[in-house]
């Protein structure tokens, strides 16, 4: 029993914040402004908890895992929560439903959890719906605005739509091997045409979730439609974890049949880096700016997952870290600027840094970390994700997403072009800048800056495999 | 000498011109740390020679190693040799001309020395590592503050200037990129400069790893035909952006041309050197000739900087010892005599406001600082002797001349021909702006004042000093050159 309460700990803290949440929506209406600093207060200690007792064992048969990888995956995770409920604080005060949001957006944060942790596919499907389901609720949170609706069907459609899929690969991998176990499933795989056909399936679901081309259609309506929070989590916490389970499956369980999917790895990251970059190019609305480049990130993802190796792991888990620094920096900021004015064009953030300094510094270094230039943490994390993958020795890839690196420059400085030296006869006026969002962004900038520079960070994700 | 403290210098003064007030603040706190950068290299040039004095053989002194991502071989690893040392020198002179000819702005100060602090920092980096993930690093971190610098302070179509330099930029450091890769899955897993001059890099990867380096670090120093983003950079820029970026920024490509693609992999060199000639024979011809259509002074400097920039990566092609020297020999001058140019271009542009040669004349008469200035830096370029570019690039001539072969010959001597091409569009230029009658509305201009004075003097006192007395600085590069060449005299 007291191992159980340890080793799920990450899972009951949240579980025990969701009910607290509950029992006090119950309980009493506090305003909106004491309500987010309780939430917040809960989540920074829901953080520091996520460091301590960390012990590496599976509970229910295998059902479920922890090892000191998963916990400060589930940490990073944590990190990035608790900067979403300092960094929209200028949209939480104004909703409506403030407690209701965040458990839905923990409901779904504990379904994440337990998908890293998953030791069987069963597992894994139900975790997965769970990660899932609320979010489509909470796409749906403006609840006055049409495109947000949109969003929230389009989102359950995909999903529903991939879990049909997923389920089905599921099937046929039981059918094929006679176990759903992630332990047992290496010993049953062969590589015969049936268990290909399983596993592309599955790949599919994970496509989806990862909004790799060519499945990620739903994704920049999804996000563009949604409140920025809701994109934000979307694309960064959710991202995150799919793509940590993503890498721990491809590694462990089907090893295998590693010449299977490095190869359809290897040319879905091509896809997804270039269709992400190119359409990125086009886009005049920053949500649906930084929804294509989150694509295109996704796509240097899977070139550090298709390395096959320590060193893959360990430069992923590196990169989400820094991307979940950079990314909500950069809708921070567009938060900020959009709550107070509802302007959401690159367009509008002409001569930005004439009223705005201090947004604007934080989104440039933001746009440059996500263009991997130094000195900030992107430049490390890019970097380590191609070396990673030239480990295998296919240069045409690397170079290719060394031009890509290119092209997502050239939008990315769009926008820094639009902040710092176009002119506009009436820029933005200046924003009244919450101090809690002040100082997540202050946070995030410090991250972009030190986790680069401090190269134990990196050694200690290296130390935990 | 510890030689992180020219990393940690520019860095606090960055630090430090945050934290200031106003703008006066600003200036006086950059022109201390430029100072004592300019000290800090002289400091280093005379410990280093110290240092051989005493007899000190290793290839590299004022070596430091300290961790930094072990597990992926990297390590913070410093070290200098003659050229290092000379390239330092260069940085640093023009870091304080820079500062200086700047003191006029007054948009966003602060951020303006910033950014040029930091550029500075970003080239210091480059030319003291051994460690080529982290000269790579230090390599990119000028990308931004060139881009902030011409597309906040520039003129005319800056954001297409500033747009084209940052891609064209970042595309040659892909290159390089990729190559580096190369080079470490097959070199042992390992950044480290030294180690990996040590190994004998397979062949076939020198001859896919070489181009991608060369070219790579070629886009930055103006390689034919990845020329393009200079004359847009350079004339769109700032005054002390132009300076930098030509007097430091294009060096650095030179420098990795020759530390790294042909330091590592002698092979690979000596089989794309007939192409690496054919390129800058090109880039000095068509250079020469395009800047003699050039209307606007920064657009002749620039287009003249391509043309020049050919002699640093002809003098690598040839691959001898002489040649070498006059490549490194050439970036030194060069820088310095290219920011001395630009800087007065500023001046004159800020009292006339205006760069064309056709709108100016008669400047000497009001202006006789600036216009002696301009006179000196033109002669320097079109390569009197007594001055730095003579010497510069009669050293690569003189090593290019001690192959026998009938190529290499011609390629000299058509190298030689641009000089007569320069002196044309030098003297036009020159004569045009400063003699003659003095054109309508220039009655008023006033002279240089104390700041402009101080870095014209400042500059014109390194191109006197390698004019007159070029052994220093040849004593300081041709060891260093002899290394690089013994590794590719070796036969196969």
């Amino acid at each position: 029993m007291n191992e159980f309460l340890i080793l799920m700990k990450h899972e009951l803290v949240i579980t025990f914040i969701i009910f607290l949440l509950l029992f006090i929506k119950i309980g009493k209406d506090l305003k909106n402004e004491v309500m987010l600093l309780v939430i917040q207060v809960l989540l920074l200690l829901n953080l520091i908890a996520g460091f301590f007792f960390n012990q590496e064992d599976v509970l229910f048969d295998g059902m479920y895992q922890t090892t000191a990888m998963i916990a400060l995956q589930k940490n990073i995770l944590n990190l990035g929560v608790y900067l979403i409920s300092l960094l929209f604080t200028g949209w939480f005060k104004k909703t409506e439903h403030l407690p209701e949001f965040f458990m839905l957006l923990l409901s779904a944060q504990l379904g994440m959890f337990f998908l890293i942790s998953s030791g069987n596919l069963l597992m894994f499907f139900l975790s997965l719906e769970l990660a899932t389901i609320p979010v489509a609720a909470m796409a749906n949170f403006d609840l006055e605005k049409k495109r947000s609706s949109e969003a929230a069907m389009k989102m359950i459609l995909t999903s529903a739509f991939s879990s049909g899929i997923l389920l089905f690969g599921i099937s046929l991998i039981y059918g094929a091997t006679g176990t759903i176990s992630f332990a047992e499933l290496p010993y049953h795989l062969d590589g015969s045409p049936l268990q290909v056909l399983a596993f592309v399936f599955l790949f599919t679901a994970f496509a989806f979730k990862l909004s790799i081309v060519p499945f990620h259609l739903w994704t920049a309506d999804v996000y563009e439609g949604s409140p920025i929070a809701v994109t934000s989590f979307l694309s960064v916490i959710s991202k995150g974890a799919v793509a940590f389970i993503f890498m721990s499956a491809l590694y462990k369980v089907f090893q295998p049949m590693n010449v299977v999917w490095y190869n359809m790895v290897m040319i879905l990251s091509i896809a997804t880096m270039i269709i992400g970059n190119l359409f990125a190019l086009r886009q005049q609305n920053i949500k649906r700016f930084l929804a294509f480049s989150s694509i295109a990130q996704v796509g240097f993802i899977l070139v550090g997952i298709s390395s096959n190796s320590i060193e893959g792991t360990s430069s992923v888990v590196y990169f989400i870290l820094i991307y979940v620094f950079s990314n909500l920096a950069a809708f921070g900021v567009a938060a900020a600027i959009s709550s107070q004015t509802g302007k959401e064009t690159i367009d509008d953030y002409k001569g930005l840094y004439q009223t705005n300094p201090f947004l604007c510094w934080v989104l440039a270094l933001a746009l440059f970390s996500l263009a991997g230039i130094p000195p900030t943490a992107g430049f490390f994390g890019k970097l380590f994700l191609l070396t990673a993958g030239a480990a295998k020795g296919s240069y045409i890839f690397i170079g290719i997403a060394a031009l890509n690196m290119i092209i997502s420059l050239f939008y990315y400085l769009r926008v820094v072009r639009a902040m710092f030296m176009e002119k506009n006869e009436y820029p933005i006026e200046k924003i009244n800048v919450h101090f809690s969002e002040k100082f997540a962004l202050v946070i995030c900038g410090a991250g972009i800056v030190m986790v680069g520079l401090l190269s134990w960070i990196y050694d200690y994700i290296v130390g935990l495999l | 000498m510890n030689l992180s403290l020219l990393i940690l210098l520019p860095l606090l003064t960055a630090i430090a011109i945050l934290l200031m007030r106003n703008a006066t603040q600003v200036k006086w706190v950059s022109l201390a740390g430029a100072t004592a950068q300019f000290v800090l290299a002289f400091v280093l040039l005379f410990a280093f020679r110290n240092e051989r004095a005493t007899g000190n053989p290793s290839q590299m002194l004022f070596e430091l190693q300290y961790n930094w991502f072990p597990s992926w071989g990297i390590s913070f690893h410093l070290g200098v040799d003659g050229i290092s040392v000379a390239m330092i020198l260069l940085t640093a002179f023009v870091v304080i001309a820079g500062v200086l000819v700047s003191w006029n702005v007054t948009k966003m100060t602060k951020e303006f020395y910033f950014l040029l602090i930091l550029l500075s920092l970003g080239a210091y980096g480059f030319f003291i590592s051994l460690d080529l993930f982290i000269l790579f690093f230090f390599l990119e971190i000028a990308v931004i503050p060139k881009y902030l610098l011409i597309g906040i302070w520039g003129s005319g179509k800056k954001e297409y200037s500033a747009n084209k330099l940052a891609l064209m930029l970042m595309g040659g450091s892909a290159l390089v990129l990729v190559g580096l890769l190369g080079i470490y899955f097959s070199g042992g897993h390992s950044f480290d400069l030294l180690k990996l001059s040590q190994l004998n890099i397979p062949v076939q990867t020198q001859m896919i790893c070489f181009p991608l380096l060369f070219v790579g670090f070629g886009v930055f120093t103006a390689l034919f035909p990845f020329h393009t983003w200079v004359p847009d950079g350079h004339s769109s820029a700032p005054t002390a952006g132009s300076m930098f970026l030509a007097g430091i920024s294009m060096k650095l490509g030179g420098y990795g041309c020759l530390r790294v693609a042909t330091y590592i992999m002698p092979e690979g060199a000596r089989e794309y050197a007939t192409i690496i000639i054919v390129l800058s024979v090109i880039a000095i011809l068509y250079g020469a000739f395009a800047t003699m259509m050039q209307k606007d002074l920064k657009y002749i400097n620039a287009y003249s900087s391509v043309s020049h920039c050919g002699f640093v990566l002809l003098g690598i092609g040839m691959l001898t010892k002489t040649s070498m020297t006059g490549a490194v020999m050439q970036m030194v001058s060069h820088g310095l005599m290219t920011a001395l140019f630009f800087a007065v271009i500023g001046m004159i542009y800020e009292r006339t406001h205006t760069r064309q040669v056709s709108e100016m004349g008669g400047l000497l008469k009001r202006m006789p600082f600036i216009g002696t200035v301009l006179f000196i830096v033109g002669l320097c370029s079109l390569g009197l002797p007594g001055l730095s570019g003579f010497v510069a690039e009669m050293t690569v001539f003189m090593g290019s001349w001690e192959h026998p072969d009938t190529f290499r010959r011609v390629a000299t001597v058509l190298a030689c021909l641009s000089i007569v091409v320069t002196a044309v569009y030098i003297l036009r230029a020159v004569a045009k702006t400063a003699m003659g009658p003095l054109k309508e509305g220039f009655q008023n201009l006033s002279d240089a004042g104390w700041n402009e004075k101080l870095a014209a003097l400042i500059l014109i006192a390194g191109i006197i000093a390698i004019g007159v007395a070029p052994f220093w600085l040849n004593d300081l590069v041709s060891p260093g050159a002899e290394i690089i060449m013994k590794k590719i005299a070796i036969p196969k």
